[in-house]
């Protein structure tokens, strides 16, 4: 066992654990905060891949946007000690045999397969690079996505301001 | 740091298939609206790990599976912001977020 094999296997255990408790606990306040440790093991695993700008953007979107927004929502629908209901035997022997179907029918797809790295050298995630192509138009660059998804944000905000405002009736 | 030698990529892909079906089995056993919507973004976060780890391992040259992420999670947050203001707006109907308690529509 080297150190990022040790590093990987926490974050990996940390991120099931923290999953199934999130899924499973019947307390909605905790399942949130479990979510967010699931969150923030998940960018460790994105700097552990040198990913530094996306673990430190899942870091504040995730964990400093969406759970914030859950946990007020939470906190305007429900009583701060309520009890989900416990799912019925039914609902849970239908959804974990899904679940045991489709890991079986992924796991047996892709465990055979023998994936081949790419020759080319790699690229480095720098701020430069990233800078450059998000918004190059080039060989290499994403600026047509990024111009779709600011006018998604802009729809996604018109659309909660004419959702979440009270209606005159 | 050579990840390539040390962890294999089937490692990840194991990680994010079983991160992926406990998102799944959250949004199928839970009637509460936000756990469901919890169960999304853990499904998302598995396909998330799982670009960033092919671009990773294999197209290091390029960064496709990095912008794609980033873009799945401008999106998540836009989802996550307007089915948190649609469930305000069924609370303040219906006075609850189960889903099986909310079954008409508008008249």
């Amino acid at each position: 066992m080297t150190g990022p094999k040790i590093i990987f296997f926490i974050l990996a255990f940390s991120t099931i654990l923290f999953s199934l408790l999130s899924v499973f606990d019947r307390r909605i306040l905790r399942a949130a905060i479990y979510l967010l440790f699931v969150l923030v093991a998940i960018a460790g695993l994105f700097y552990m891949m040198n990913f530094q700008f996306l673990a430190a953007v899942q870091l504040m979107l995730y964990a400093g946007g969406i759970v914030v927004l859950i946990i007020f929502s939470i906190l305007l629908t429900s009583q701060i000690n309520s009890k989900l209901d416990a799912p019925k035997l039914m609902q849970i022997l239908a959804a974990s045999i899904t679940a045991l179907f489709g890991i079986g029918i992924s796991l047996y797809t892709i465990l055979p397969y023998v994936f081949t790295p790419s020759p080319a050298t790699a690229v480095e995630v720098n701020m430069r690079n990233i800078g450059l192509q998000l918004l190059g138009t080039g060989e290499q660059g994403y600026v047509l996505p990024f111009e779709v998804i600011s006018i998604l944000l802009l729809a996604a905000l018109v659309g909660i301001i004419f959702i979440a405002k009270r209606s005159r009736t | 740091m050579n990840l390539q030698a040390e962890i294999p990529l089937h490692y990840m892909i194991v990680l994010s298939t079983l991160l992926f079906f406990i998102g799944l089995v959250g949004v199928l056993i839970r009637r509460n609206l936000i756990t469901m919507l919890m169960g999304i973004e853990l499904m998302l976060n598995a396909v998330n790990i799982n670009f960033v780890a092919f671009n990773h391992y294999l197209y290091p040259h390029r960064l496709e599976g990095h912008f794609f992420a980033l873009i799945v999670m401008a999106i998540a947050a836009a989802e996550a912001a307007i089915a948190i203001a649609l469930i305000i707006n069924i609370y303040r109907k219906f006075s609850t977020v189960n889903v099986d308690d909310v079954d008409e529509l508008k008249y």
